[in-house]
């Protein structure tokens, strides 16, 4: 009974800056006496994240800082073991990097990427979570038929849409031919590629977004709704000041983690377009992917693409942790 | 068609007339066939002769014919891919959930120096994009011998949902009355004792969702497995996939037959634990 236990109220929510620092020196008793067994149930988790997650992350940081590719990383060929020749090169790559153009035109279409995506699903999540909130016949049919692109795993639906959209043989071209429309090449034209990544993503991650806003808008009393229908509030009124704020906890969760899931966006994007037409939508992960193993491996400059991305979410992590924080999420 | 996702949101509550039920049915059927659509077709498509997917005229259903599911299963490396997917995604699964759950169960009850830390790490863990660590993990894995092998590619798999099971483990654990853990001391069990004992029964379906979000993530993942395995032996089912539409040749009949039986069966088993899975992914946020 000596670790200390987290009593009913602060395993909740409004526990605010409760675990800022544990409490210490209570009784006696040394640390590992009171503290070994939390440590020892999180050790493996620990352990392999350390060896699987910090060594490589330590190695691609030191990576970054030197001018290693594939031709001069050490490697053993049969018998012969040949020793690595790249060198010490500071921030070079980085600065070659930030530098470059096709820096800003991929973090551009990144953000760009990222914003309309996650603002689609939350847009389009949140309005059909609205209609399935209602009473409604045929609910559950509705339901079950808007979570299906969630139950698709997301390569097989890659590989679908990239067949939908094909320029001569894919059915969307062909509805559109069949109303009068000439076809659009879809994932030919550096534009449409774009647009058709954003809608294959778009249509991907809606259900998801849907699904937690529901069970968020269930979570908000009924009674405040009723309160307010008493003060004569207006559909809009009641959205604005009861809906909106009510799913503000659930919104601030699955809004984060659709962030950085769509910036980490990697199958959508490798299967679809493949990056193409002539990269035009890579976005930071796929080129920083290609760099390390297409053509000639360049692992110093897709290791300091990695640490870019990594630091770019990092700060949005760091943004989410005080908007948390505001909320009253302890740690 | 494709452009259209949106179907306008519809606000407010209370009574509605006769027009805001079309109005609110037509949304939610318009947004159904959207969902449901491409699916729908890709059914049909494995269901055609094998290259009647290069026709320009569009036909929702002719001369169906099982011939591409033959082929698929009888006279490529599907079976084969099939059966490594399974290894690694249930190897991943079975160690993953293992693992998670006790340091779930840990940051949930306990609160011990470091504890900051292991949050912390569990989150940020989850954000790691697959470029910054691929290539040191890849070369970690050469030292090792492990390229082209299954163990290589379940260790690439944990560093992605060990840390967000933990998490989700945390959620659910939270869900759990601490009272049940005071009674289990009470009774003489340990700390240990009471987490195998009393709260992972009770947690069977957070482990569920955790387990089910371990097998998807390792039975969908493309970056690692294509970059880790080499060999046409060794190809999981998303790189085997892909080899049906190369550079050089588009078998789309067969990439549908075989999308088909990988998707069904996924499908089934996300539709049961779906509800579940959100509940575990916001339940941090959603207790308040």
């Amino acid at each position: 009974m000596t670790t200390q236990v987290v009593d009913g109220s602060a395993a909740g929510a409004p526990a605010r800056g409760r675990a800022r620092r544990p409490k210490g020196g209570r009784g006696g008793g040394s640390v590992l006496a009171r503290h070994w067994y939390a440590w020892a149930m999180c050790a493996p988790v620990v352990i392999v994240t350390l060896v699987l997650v910090g060594y490589p992350l330590v190695r691609g940081v030191y990576l970054s800082l030197t001018d290693a590719t594939e031709a001069n990383m050490g490697r053993t060929i049969g018998m012969n073991v040949i020793p690595s020749t790249y060198e010490f090169v500071g921030l070079s790559n980085y600065t070659a990097i930030v530098t470059s153009a096709e820096f800003l035109s991929r973090l551009g279409w990144t953000v760009v990427w990222t914003v309309v995506c996650v603002a689609l699903h939350y847009g389009i999540g949140l309005g059909l979570a609205l209609m399935l909130n209602r009473p409604l016949r045929f609910r559950s049919a509705y339901r079950l038929m808007l979570v299906l692109p969630w139950a698709v795993p997301a390569f097989v639906s890659a590989f679908i849409w990239r067949y939908l959209l094909n320029g001569e043989y894919g059915v969307v071209n062909a509805m559109l031919r069949a109303v009068g429309l000439p076809g659009v090449s879809w994932l030919d034209d550096p534009l449409w590629a774009k647009v058709s990544v954003i809608t294959v993503n778009v249509w991907l991650g809606v259900p998801f977004m849907m699904l937690a806003i529901l069970g968020g808008l269930q979570a908000i009393p009924r009674e405040q709704y009723e309160a307010a229908e008493v003060d004569g509030a207006t559909p809009w009124d009641k959205f604005r000041h009861i809906t909106l704020p009510g799913l503000r906890p659930v919104a601030s969760t699955v809004i984060l983690l659709g962030t950085i899931w769509t910036f980490n966006q990697f199958p959508v994007i490798y299967l679809v377009t493949r990056g193409g037409p002539g990269g035009s939508s890579e976005i930071l992960v796929t080129y920083a992917y290609r760099q390390a193993f297409e053509g000639i491996r360049n692992y110093s400059g897709s290791a300091a693409w990695g640490v870019l991305i990594l630091a770019l979410l990092v700060i949005l992590a760091v943004g989410y942790r005080r908007a948390l924080r505001r909320q009253g999420e302890a740690w | 068609m494709v452009s259209d996702v949106a179907a306008p949101p519809v606000k407010g509550r209370g009574t509605r007339g006769p027009g805001g039920s079309i109005a609110l049915h037509g949304a939610l059927i318009v947004a159904s066939l959207v969902a449901v659509f491409p699916v729908a077709w890709l059914i049909l498509t494995s269901l055609k002769p094998r290259d009647a997917w290069q026709s320009s005229t569009v036909t929702l259903f002719d001369s169906p014919t099982l011939a591409n599911y033959v082929q698929v299963l009888g006279e490529t490396g599907f079976p084969r891919w099939l059966a490594n997917s399974l290894i690694v995604a249930a190897l991943t699964t079975v160690i993953g959930v293992v693992m998670s759950a006790s340091t779930g169960y840990a940051v949930s009850r306990m609160r011990f120096p470091g504890f900051r830390s292991v949050m912390w790490m569990l989150l940020i863990t989850q954000m790691f994009p697959v470029a910054i660590l691929i290539v040191p993990i890849y070369n970690l894995l050469a030292g090792l011998g492990l390229i082209n092998q299954f163990p290589g590619l379940v260790i690439a798999y944990l560093t992605s949902t060990v840390p967000f099971c933990a998490w989700m483990m945390k959620g659910y654990f939270d869900t759990i009355p601490t009272e049940i853990d005071e009674a289990g001391r009470v009774d003489g069990l340990t700390h240990f004792g009471t987490f195998w004992r009393l709260i992972l029964p009770l947690s069977k379906p957070g482990l569920a969702v955790a387990g089910f979000y371990s097998f998807i993530t390792a039975w969908a993942e493309v970056a690692y497995a294509t970059a880790f395995m080499t060999g046409d032996d060794k190809y999981t089912l998303a790189v085997g996939l892909g080899q049906f539409v190369g550079q050089h040749k588009a078998e789309w009949g067969l990439l549908t037959a075989s999308s088909v039986l990988i998707a069904v069966p996924a499908a089934v088993v996300f539709l049961l634990v779906q509800r579940h899975l959100v509940t575990g992914l916001t339940a941090g946020a959603t207790k308040s």
